[in-house]
């Protein structure tokens, strides 16, 4: 485009957004399907009623605060349904015609709703972590917000390389998403240098998380669980399934940190973050909601900041214009971590800076100084184009 | 070659004698007070405490009153700057960062991040006239020469609203990249400057046919710094219009732009993180906060060169020059 019709064409997208429009209508939802869990060991954990819609709600109204300036109406629809609902609610929202859906839901349910979804609906996974639907199970409809497990497992990696903290001692739960996480820790630590030297399972016996004066039996429990391993500096825990990781810091034998699935955590978002503009953006949604922002509100926004850009940008609001937009050189979103936010193009994972804290305060946030990359430091955290085995994004 | 020689001796002739010394004031966001420099000496001369967490500052264009965003206080703070002495509080609604003066010294126009609001307010009677509706985290404010538009930069928006202030009513939205953060205009009013930090891209708006309009948008590369890094924050403009200066954040680099052209023609090696900027009077000086390495640095504008940093409080933000 010579540069005479580009300054053509930026005059009249200003003009356009100059004159009153007829609203041009944009339909989204936030789909949640919960499982049936038990409370979790910190009662601080449990999670609100509006868990996502919030985020979504907040992000629905950004949308549409820069809609009334761009002719542009956003809607929001938010629904939490059981597993063995999830695709009747599908259908529903199809029906309604809403074909773009930040879904938060686990990766087994998502896969299902994906390949029930079709072309004309674009899902925004806004919860699940899991590998594969980012590698071979990916698929041309799933644009995933949520990071997955191995760009958090390699935003704690990288730091601990930087602490010089690389002999590990990974401690993994029972259930198979811990053995998934697991694994991801093990790639993880071969990827950048570090030795798990020894690992340990914790056995899931079932039973009450809780009890009173729990605390008097775990104090003796953990210290002998981690007793007498060969010689590490730090403990990865890996217990994605919320059975023991926060028993372990002050309790193990040795007097080491824990990182992974308590101590220093890795998020996608933590209510105490407020670098880069954070602390506005964290204040708005508290006023909206009367509550801290957790990781699935974060994605929930983003999910609908995602449509939002690719809209106003676009100026189109179907699904397949969203998702080509979204997958193009020209998008990007900031969204309180210090740099713009872009999609890989060959599996649909957006890139993120990941924060890691210790619960209270942002301890650091990854890629870590010094991990380069050819294309982005972003892409040293997760799967990269030449790893990939996902091929739905033309790939 | 003669008449080049005979049209820039006068130029000479006139930045020769010396300049002026004026106070410099820097606000420190992080040991929540103001360090005072002299601008011929470049000598601390005071420091004083100027509420919680202060960023945005301007002056009066008398020299007779202070204005600092007091960020965590939620409030405006004003203070002599002859004795330093508060003088009295603004309202300025929650968290003020930056605000922009009426070329007469009042109202003042702030961003209010929290409300999408811009809030103006009268200095005398320290009254709230109006409140502006804007779009998302409104941040950067900036009023034209003619003292007729105000602007606002939305970051979450991503656009400049181009406000009447007469009416108060927006009249022209302008999209623009990523998390815009600040806003200039040229002082005959031509052109208007937009930095979108996250973008990484400096917006160039023609105001000359009326309706606004993108003449271009300038990117920046400093070979061996990451391009998200090259993060534009501070935009200052000289009078006579031809260069522009863009602090460029974590890239620790202040680009300079030919004002003719809209290009990049030199990269200013500065402190780190580098966020607002200021020119002494005369344009003689620009100075620079520098977040990261707790100082400023000190641009010779007609060299184009770095002369010296000074060490002020910690985590300077803003930076104000008092009027001859």
């Amino acid at each position: 485009m010579s540069s005479l019709s580009l300054t053509l064409a930026v005059f009249c997208a200003t003009v356009l957004v100059a004159l009153p429009l007829r609203a041009m209508e944009v339909k989204t939802a936030v789909l949640r399907v919960d499982r049936v869990a038990g409370p979790p060991i910190s009662r601080l954990d449990a999670p609100p009623a509006d868990l996502g819609f919030a985020g979504g709600m907040l992000g629905n109204e950004d949308n549409r605060t820069t809609g009334q300036f761009t002719g542009m109406d956003y809607t929001l629809k938010t629904q939490a349904v059981a597993p063995e609902q999830a695709a009747a609610a599908l259908d529903a929202l199809k029906a309604e015609g809403i074909g773009l859906i930040a879904v938060i839901a686990e990766g087994d349910i998502l896969k299902t709703l994906s390949d029930k979804a079709g072309p004309e609906v674009l899902l925004l996974n806004a919860g699940a972590r899991d590998e594969m639907l980012r590698d071979g199970d990916c698929r041309a409809n799933v644009l995933h917000v949520s990071p997955s497990r191995s760009m958090l497992s390699d935003s704690v990696v990288q730091f601990l390389m930087w602490k010089r903290w690389s002999r590990i001692l990974l401690i993994h739960g029972s259930h198979p998403e811990d053995k998934l996480l697991a694994d991801s820790y093990r790639k993880s630590a071969a990827k950048f240098g570090a030795e798990i030297v020894e690992e340990r399972e914790f056995v899931d016996t079932g039973g009450a998380r809780r009890t009173d004066t729990g605390h008097v039996m775990v104090q003796r429990q953990i210290p002998v669980f981690t007793q007498d391993a060969e010689d590490y500096d730090v403990i990865i825990a890996a217990d994605e399934a919320g059975v023991f990781a926060p028993y372990l810091p002050y309790h193990t034998w040795d007097p080491k940190p824990v990182a992974g699935s308590a101590g220093l955590r890795a998020a996608s978002w933590h209510a105490a973050h407020e670098a880069w503009g954070a602390t506005q953006f964290q204040r708005r949604f508290e006023k909206l909601t009367r509550r801290n922002m957790r990781e699935e509100d974060y994605q929930a926004w983003l999910a609908m900041r995602v449509i939002g850009e690719a809209v106003t940008q676009s100026g189109k609001a179907d699904p397949a214009s969203v998702r080509a937009y979204a997958l193009s050189e020209d998008f990007e979103l900031a969204a309180f971590k210090g740099q713009k936010l872009t999609f890989r193009p060959w599996n649909g994972q957006m890139r993120q800076p990941i924060l890691l804290t210790d619960g209270r305060v942002t301890v650091s946030v990854s890629p870590q100084d010094g991990y380069l990359h050819q294309h982005s430091p972003l892409d040293t955290l997760g799967i990269d184009a030449p790893e990939t085995a996902c091929h739905a994004f033309g790939g | 070659m003669l008449r080049s020689v005979l049209v820039l001796l006068p130029a000479v002739l006139m930045f020769a004698g010396p300049a002026e010394a004026n106070k410099v004031f820097v606000t420190n966001e992080r040991s929540n007070n103001v360090t005072v420099l002299d601008s011929q000496s470049w000598e601390v001369i005071a420091t004083f405490p100027a509420g919680n967490r202060p960023r945005g500052i301007t002056i009066s264009p008398d020299g007779k009153e202070l204005y600092v965003c007091a960020s965590d206080d939620d409030t405006v703070r004003v203070f002599d700057p002859e004795t330093y002495k508060e003088l009295h509080t603004l309202p300025s609604g929650p968290d003020p960062e930056l605000f922009a003066l009426d070329p007469s010294g009042n109202p003042l126009y702030v961003a209010n991040e929290d409300d999408n609001l811009v809030t103006v307010v009268d200095v005398k009677t320290r009254q709230v006239l109006a409140e502006v509706p804007v779009g998302v985290e409104p941040e950067g404010v900036a009023v034209s020469p003619d003292a007729k538009t105000i602007i606002n930069t939305s970051e979450t928006t991503n656009m400049a609203h181009f406000i009447n202030a007469s009416t108060y009513e927006i009249v022209h939205n302008v999209r623009v990249d990523q998390r815009p953060r600040y806003a200039e205009f040229t002082a005959d009013g031509k052109k208007l400057y937009v930095s979108s930090e996250i973008g990484g891209t400096v917006s160039v708006i023609d105001l000359s046919a009326g309706e606004p309009a993108i003449a271009k948008k300038i990117s920046f590369a400093v070979p061996g710094i990451q391009p998200e890094w090259l993060q534009p924050v501070g935009i200052k403009a000289t009078k006579d219009g031809s260069r522009i200066f863009v602090a460029l954040g974590p890239a620790n680099r202040v680009a300079v732009i030919d004002a003719a052209r809209d290009e990049v023609i030199d990269y200013l090696l500065v402190g780190q993180r580098v966020w607002q900027m200021a020119f002494t009077p005369g344009e003689e000086f620009l100075i620079t906060t520098n977040g990261n390495s707790n100082d400023v640095s000190i641009i010779d504008v007609k060299e184009e060169t770095v002369i010296r940093s000074v060490q002020v409080g910690e985590q300077p933000w803003g930076v104000v020059v008092a009027p001859n």
